[in-house]
């Protein structure tokens, strides 16, 4: 059993701004689902925008039409009516049909590489370019032998003002 | 007739294909301007014979000749002429076969405007780029036939997928697959360099227009899919970060990075190994976009070929193409040389700074893309990653990226001058901090978010523009200077200047899409309405109508705001009895800025519809904004320098060194 390292999303990154994120406006969400109070209904909402429909190809039951999302939404709504936290809902849902159903993947055993790589990918073009840099500085005007000549290279910078004379 | 005339013409180009490869071998050999000439007249042979082939296929599904397998799986009789003809592609053989087409049309592209390359690069590039060929048109010749022929024909044909059968997808494939394929052409020039073992800046000069032309059909295709997907699925969705989406995704971003690695080569020789690898890869990720919608392996809206046998050729072909290729290189790359040296704060470092956000941002969609299946195969889990991953991850990598945009282009080559160059920056920084201010007293404080995002918008494009006034010397010279500098400008450099503004104008309308979207869902009977956003949606009434090949439910709106009449809106429930499948016609109303959006839903059968109404400000700026990048990118084709086919026009002969130098 892999525990969950449960880390609160808001401290992954500064990414609060982020959390709204670019998930679109959408939905497949019918008029007799939307709940009368308007701020829980915005929490289901955003709930359902973060949960994957699982008999569907890729889409979060929130854009889905297919019966078995409706019921998940339903269940959403149940959850928040009764007085469970954003949290506690998602719990109670990936409790029941696993973590597939997670659109933000938990940080857990498995996921350390998905969460870290992309700061690792960065990590790792900055050390390149460093080393590029601190090679490079210093010798200067240094040309192989597979390269330009310095007039080849002058008659390449001057191109641009040669067109327009021509 | 017409589908063994196609067979033929499909075998005939796969030995055309053998043949062509063999230019490579040969050339290695033999300095003779015949064997180019005879991988000139291969490249053109190859592509004509698909042209036959292509030109087959379509007569069998506007004439419907249902004894031929795919027409009759993927065609109608009753359908329009122009989903007759998109049908073609609109299926795994016949799409399979318009990439081979294009893939040749590329080759044979060469072959016609390639007379300013050198013999032996031209021999090699086109060698290479036959065996490409060869992989896939043996793939479609053995796993893929479309002219297979069924023993008893129907009566009539299965259909069309009815989410398909749209103008915009209609022409969505043919883009995105010269896009795709286009980077075939990087892939040949990289691995005929490494394999003369020479990369300079003529080099990277020959190979950044066919990089320029695919990326802007690339660009385009992208477009097309994502304005489909928001009008076609009836929610108004336009990116879902779906495997299939990230596919055409990861190239794009590459191949944006090429094109700016590749002018680092040009005009300063440095990043030539790099360079080199990143062709390879933009074309591996092309490949891997291909085998995604092919092979099944993960689930997708697009995917419409599922079949696992084939994706074990297509990973083959990945494995070769790409396997070989980075073999090569590896073999190769202690052989390169290090260019022109430049300092941290230069053009070369901006650019170099651009490749390691770009390459992180298209390894970070690559992950997310390929993570949910590599901890099935290897943890037996199964995890989803969707649009939260992505948002903390690939956009702040953006906005780094975004930032830096408006820097590079201020920059000088080769070393410049930290304190100065912020002094460039002075009006764009000013104009976002401005933008942010204006933003946050409009929503009375509560969208960091939208404020923070306009100012990054707005930073691009005065950016872009500052960065032309600072080259012509606007205001800083003479308004006769500027005219003259602003004349000998090169087009590149415009071409610069509207495909930054136009991400500008992308980010200005993702951010006000994202935090300005509203909604209303409700059941509607006939002359009731709803409200939103200040705007009255009437249903004024629900019709039957036929369409060509389906039934629909009409629903007629018209919108008013402030007692005015603004607009009347068509949406349409459509049924399509040969294939038992049902769609949803979004009405849209736009005037540019912003989107207003209908979708009739189900009935509930005692007189009232489920209505969706949206109001989608700034919406179509992400899709105006995306066409911009694409006219930058085709203004920067357009500068001779980089023209293909055209004579070099510079009057002293010594400049020509591409020719002279590998002349016989």
């Amino acid at each position: 059993m892999i525990r969950t390292l449960r880390i609160s999303a808001r401290n992954l990154f500064v990414a609060v701004l982020f959390a709204s994120g670019f998930a679109t406006s959408s939905s497949a969400v019918t008029p007799d689902e939307v709940l009368q109070d308007p701020t829980l209904e915005m929490r289901a909402r955003a709930i359902s925008q973060n949960l994957r429909c699982v008999v569907c190809q890729n889409q979060s039951i929130d854009d889905s039409a297919a019966p078995l999302a409706h019921d998940l939404r339903v269940l959403v709504r149940e959850r928040l009516v009764s007085g469970d936290t954003d949290e506690q809902v998602i719990e109670f849902i990936a409790a029941r049909y696993g973590n597939f159903v997670r659109l933000n993947p938990p940080l857990q055993l498995n996921t350390i590489a998905l969460w870290l790589g992309p700061g690792a990918f960065l990590f790792i073009g900055a050390i390149g370019l460093g080393r590029h840099l601190r090679r490079r500085s210093g010798d200067d005007g240094g040309h192989s032998p597979g390269s330009l000549t310095a007039v080849e290279q002058q008659r390449l910078d001057e191109l641009p003002s040669e067109r327009r004379s021509a | 007739m017409a589908p063994e005339i196609g067979y033929f013409a499909l075998l005939l180009a796969l030995f055309v294909s053998v043949v062509q490869s063999a230019a490579l071998f040969v050339a290695a050999r033999r300095h003779d301007p015949m064997v180019a000439a005879f991988a000139d007249q291969a490249a053109l042979a190859q592509f004509m014979f698909l042209v036959v082939a292509f030109a087959s296929l379509t007569y069998a599904f506007v004439t419907s000749d249902f004894s031929v397998e795919v027409v009759a799986a993927n065609s109608h009789t009753a359908k329009p002429l122009l989903y007759k003809i998109a049908g073609v592609w609109g299926n795994h053989e016949g799409s399979m076969l318009l990439w081979v087409l294009i893939l040749s049309l590329f080759g044979a592209a060469v072959a016609l405007f390639g007379r300013n390359l050198p013999d032996q690069l031209r021999t090699d590039v086109l060698g290479v780029h036959g065996m490409v060929g060869f992989g896939f048109l043996a793939f479609v010749a053995l796993t893929s036939n479309p002219f297979a022929r069924l023993a008893q024909a129907p009566d009539d044909g299965n259909g069309l997928n009815p989410i398909l059968q749209d103008p915009g997808l209609a022409i969505h494939p043919p883009f995105l697959y010269l896009g795709y394929v286009g980077f075939s052409m990087a892939f040949s020039f990289a691995v005929a360099a490494l394999i003369r073992g020479k990369v300079d800046a003529c080099w990277a000069r020959w190979v950044r227009p066919w990089v320029l032309a695919a990326w802007c059909f690339l660009t385009i295709g992208i477009t097309l899919g994502s304005a489909w997907a928001y009008y076609t699925l009836g929610w108004g969705g336009w990116w879902f970060w779906d495997p299939v989406e990230n596919a055409s995704l990861m190239p794009w971003i590459s191949g944006a990075a090429l094109l700016h690695s590749a002018l680092v080569v040009e005009r300063r020789n440095a990043l030539v190994s790099w360079t080199v690898l990143l062709a390879i890869l933009t074309f591996s990720l092309s490949l891997i976009g291909t085998f995604l919608v092919r092979s099944g392996v993960l689930t997708s809206v697009h995917a419409f070929a599922l079949d696992p046998a084939r994706g074990v050729f297509i990973l083959g072909l990945i494995l070769f193409a790409a396997g070989g290729a980075l073999t090569l290189y590896a073999f190769r790359v202690p052989h390169l040389k290090y260019g022109a040296p430049f300092a941290p704060i230069s053009r070369e470092s901006g650019l170099a700074a651009n490749n390691v956000l770009l390459s992180a941002a298209a390894a970070t969609v690559f992950l997310g893309t390929f993570y949910p299946l590599i901890v099935d195969v290897i943890g037996n889990d199964k995890i989803s990653v969707g649009p939260p991953y992505y948002n903390r991850t690939f956009v702040p990598i953006m906005i780094a990226l975004l930032l830096i945009m408006v820097i590079g282009p201020m920059l000088k080559w080769k070393r410049d001058n930290l304190r100065a160059a912020s002094g460039r920056l002075k009006y764009p920084a000013l104009a976002g901090l401005l933008t942010s201010i204006l933003v946050l007293i409009v929503t009375s404080g509560h969208n960091i978010f939208a404020a923070a995002f306009m100012a990054v918008a707005v930073w691009l494009v005065v950016g872009s523009f500052a960065a032309l006034a600072y080259r012509t010397r606007l205001g800083d010279a003479s308004f006769a200077t500027t005219l003259r500098l602003a004349r000998s400008t090169p087009r590149a450099f415009y071409g610069l200047v509207i495909a930054h503004a136009g991400m500008g104008i992308t980010v200005a309308g993702i951010t006000g899409m994202t935090s300005w979207a509203a909604e209303k869902i409700g059941m509607l009977r006939p002359g009731k309405s709803l409200e939103l956003s200040g705007y009255v949606l009437r249903l004024r009434a629900v019709d039957d109508v036929a369409g060509s090949n389906y039934d629909a439910e009409r629903g007629t709106f018209e919108v008013i705001r402030k007692g005015r009449f603004v607009a009347r809106l068509i949406s349409e429930r459509r049924f399509y009895p040969v294939r038992q499948e049902q769609t949803v016609a979004a009405g849209i109303r736009t005037n540019l800025i912003s989107n207003l959006y209908v979708a009739i839903g189900e009935p509930d059968g005692s007189g009232a519809w489920a209505v969706r109404f949206y109001y989608h400000p700034f919406m179509p700026w992400v899709w105006i904004g995306a066409l911009t990048m694409a006219l930058g990118g085709i203004v920067s084709l357009s500068d001779r320098r980089l023209r293909v086919g055209v004579p070099q026009r510079v009057p002293r002969p010594a400049v020509a060194f591409a020719g002279a130098r590998a002349g016989p």
